[in-house]
């Protein structure tokens, strides 16, 4: 039985809860973070002249796609009820391993961190659904051996190596109509995994499997091929990420994405898919990949108040997001 | 549910005996292995390294263990309840930037309020987790996104010099011989163990990590005894800052405690505490934390690099984890 031909599995967001209190609610947590991200933009545009430049938002858009990247696939294993931390290791890995393939040619520095990410993200996806480990732990100990990797590639970290001028910085520092590939390359992926994800028996049945494991089983849905992909499809976003932010930057650092696992995590948490499974949408995360940004952008603005600020705002920010997401969670259910 | 069983084929029923042995094996393993591990590294250690079983090698390796042990005994107890606190290290860090702000009335008071700040910090966990019912990773992620920028607030972005005596004596001082942060841990330890055998409190910690709405329907008072766990683990965490801080006379904000989270999870794990909830081991944690603490420092020794330890380290969790669960099927 092949993924695509697996019958639509409706997802449980749509047609949970009755009343009308319900429906609102849903509505809200499906569109809570566009809602807010609007909001806080037009709070933004109003105290910074600054703010709604073209140039400012080009280099939130920038600064925010890295993140957006990783999310993406983050949202993919949550969906499963699943986790991925390995993801800021991964993140490095796909940075240094570009700028040791790109030694060898442009080829090798595109396939060499892509190609080494998926099967990074093979190994841990086989470790969970074939070994039946809890994600948490698998991907931890990857978080763990895959830095060790980063650091064997960089002779101990020593070694950071720059990438040759060529079409991989053009890749990196390169502009069509006014915007960064790598924010094209956002939007690509996007479209692309939306489409996968609402579209196809592959991501339909990811719902299926985070709304009940043992269920979607027995309903002969393929839930260890699937389980498997997604963690292939979170290790190459994040390896790709890293890869286009070594491009941009010109080199490979080692010391790159310690806590982008947690940064991603947020992103999908205020993009209202629940930590549960089962529920959430790619636009939701990118609405918080986004407002992550542009609240850090706020700050740099304000200039007075240092990163530290920013922390903590997107902290206390998070705590409001979720209390909201849960009580909402909470009136569908009634 | 039943109906999820899977049942064992009946041409393995033939060589019955042989494989029961083996789990029974594995079973063993699952739940003394890091003993025995933490035994083979101390072996490995006295055979071929000359003075790594030295009382003063030994002795800086407990020291250097005691701040990630101290935080393990906490996220023992709140695994225990299927939970999770990733923001151990930002309530290290907040103790450590609270310090110097009230070192002026003595070090007794600057050391309670951090450990006030602490249990602040687990109290907010526990009402996230419990009241507002956020999951646990979730909950706890966005004190450690906000906490360490607060404590860097706090401390106006800049570390500072502790000069107290009192305190520069409690990270320095030894009685016996036992560096004062060591005796402090084996308390703690001590008051763990007691905490989780011998009180209703432990009883009720480990019938909610068990079965929540079980408990709850047996009328046990879920929601205090959730907060109460978050409550200790952010004290515990707070106090790791402080011996920290105590340690290096200095209070730093921006690097104390950093991904001590992962530390501390991965003692517990390979100590043998399920993620599942339900069930603690205080001694495995220590073993565990020892055993990592070791196997670092031994590696080191040998000269691996690096970049191989980790990959060591991560191979250790995995068998660990590995055997937890072969064990588990008998």
């Amino acid at each position: 039985m092949t993924a695509t031909s697996v019958a639509p599995v409706e997802a449980p967001q749509s047609g949970v809860g009755t009343g009308r209190g319900a429906r609102t609610a849903e509505l809200l947590q499906r569109n809570g973070a566009l809602l807010v991200l609007v909001l806080v933009c037009l709070v933004a545009s109003l105290s910074f002249d600054t703010f709604a430049t073209t140039s400012n938002l080009r280099n939130v858009a920038v600064q925010s796609s890295f993140l957006a990247l990783v999310a993406f696939g983050m949202t993919f294993v949550i969906l499963t009820g699943g986790i991925d931390l390995s993801v800021g290791s991964v993140y490095a890995l796909g940075g240094v391993l570009v700028a040791y393939g790109a030694q060898y040619g442009t080829v090798l520095g595109l396939v060499l961190p892509i190609g080494a990410c998926a099967l990074i993200g093979l190994v841990q996806g086989l470790v969970i659904s074939r070994g039946g480990l809890p994600p948490f732990i698998v991907t931890l100990a990857g978080l763990l051996a895959v830095r060790g990797l980063v650091l064997l590639v960089t002779d101990e970290g020593a070694q950071v190596r720059t990438i040759p001028e060529g079409p991989l910085r053009t890749l990196g520092r390169g502009t069509l109509l006014g915007l960064q590939y790598s924010v094209w390359i956002v939007v690509i992926a996007f479209l692309v995994l939306a489409v996968v994800l609402a579209r196809t028996g592959f991501g339909q049945s990811l719902y299926a499997i985070g709304g009940r494991g043992d269920a979607a089983r027995l309903m002969g849905l393929p839930v260890a091929r699937s389980t498997t992909l997604v963690y292939v499809l979170s290790a190459t976003l994040a390896g790709t990420a890293g890869a286009l932010l070594a491009a941009r930057s010109s080199s490979g650092v080692p010391i790159v994405g310690v806590g982008v696992e947690l940064d991603a995590i947020a992103a999908v948490v205020i993009g209202g898919t629940l930590l549960t499974g089962g529920a959430g949408t790619l636009r939701g995360t990118l609405c918080g990949v986004l407002l992550l940004g542009v609240i850090q952008n706020c700050i740099n603005l304000v200039g007075s108040l240092n990163s530290s600020y920013q922390s903590l705002v997107s902290g206390a920010f998070l705590v409001v997001v979720v209390v909201v997401q849960t009580q909402l969670a909470r009136k569908q259910q009634l | 549910m039943a109906s999820t069983v899977v049942r064992t084929p009946p041409e393995a029923a033939a060589p019955a005996r042989s494989r029961f042995d083996r789990q029974r094996v594995t079973h063993w393993l699952s739940v003394n292995g890091v003993y025995v591990a933490l035994l083979l590294v101390l072996l490995v250690d006295g055979l071929f390294l000359d003075r790594f079983l030295s009382v003063n090698n030994l002795r800086t390796q407990l020291v250097q263990v005691v701040p990630v042990l101290i935080v393990a005994l906490g996220m023992a107890l709140v695994i225990g309840t299927e939970g999770i606190d990733l923001s151990v290290g930002a309530v290290m860090a907040l103790a450590a930037a609270i310090l110097p702000l009230y070192l002026g009335y003595g070090w007794p008071i600057a050391v309670l309020m951090a450990m006030l700040v602490g249990a602040l910090a687990g109290v907010l966990n526990g009402t996230l987790v419990a009241v507002v019912g956020v999951q646990p990773i979730v909950a706890t992620l966005a004190l450690l996104v906000g906490g360490r920028g607060l404590a860097l607030v706090l401390a106006d972005g800049q570390a500072k010099q502790i000069l107290d005596p009192g305190l520069i004596g409690f990270g320095s001082d030894r009685v016996l011989g036992i560096p004062k942060t060591v005796i402090l841990a084996v308390l703690l330890v001590l008051l763990v163990g007691f905490v989780v055998r011998r009180t209703t409190f432990g009883r009720q910690l480990l019938a909610v990590g068990g079965n929540p709405r079980a408990s709850r329907l047996a009328g046990l008072p879920v929601r205090r005894t959730l907060i109460g766990v978050y409550v200790i683990s952010g004290v515990l965490a707070a106090i790791a800052g402080v011996v920290i801080t105590a340690r290096l006379n200095y209070s730093d904000p921006s690097s104390v405690g950093t991904l001590v989270e992962l530390s501390a999870i991965t003692a517990v794990v390979v100590g043998g505490t399920p993620l599942s909830g339900g069930r603690v081991r205080v001694l495995g944690t220590v073993a565990g934390a020892l055993l990592m603490q070791l196997l670092g420092a031994t590696l080191n020794q040998f000269n691996v690099p690096d970049s191989t330890t980790r990959i060591i380290q991560a191979l250790v969790i995995l068998v660990a984890v590995g055997l937890q669960r072969s064990g588990r099927t008998t």
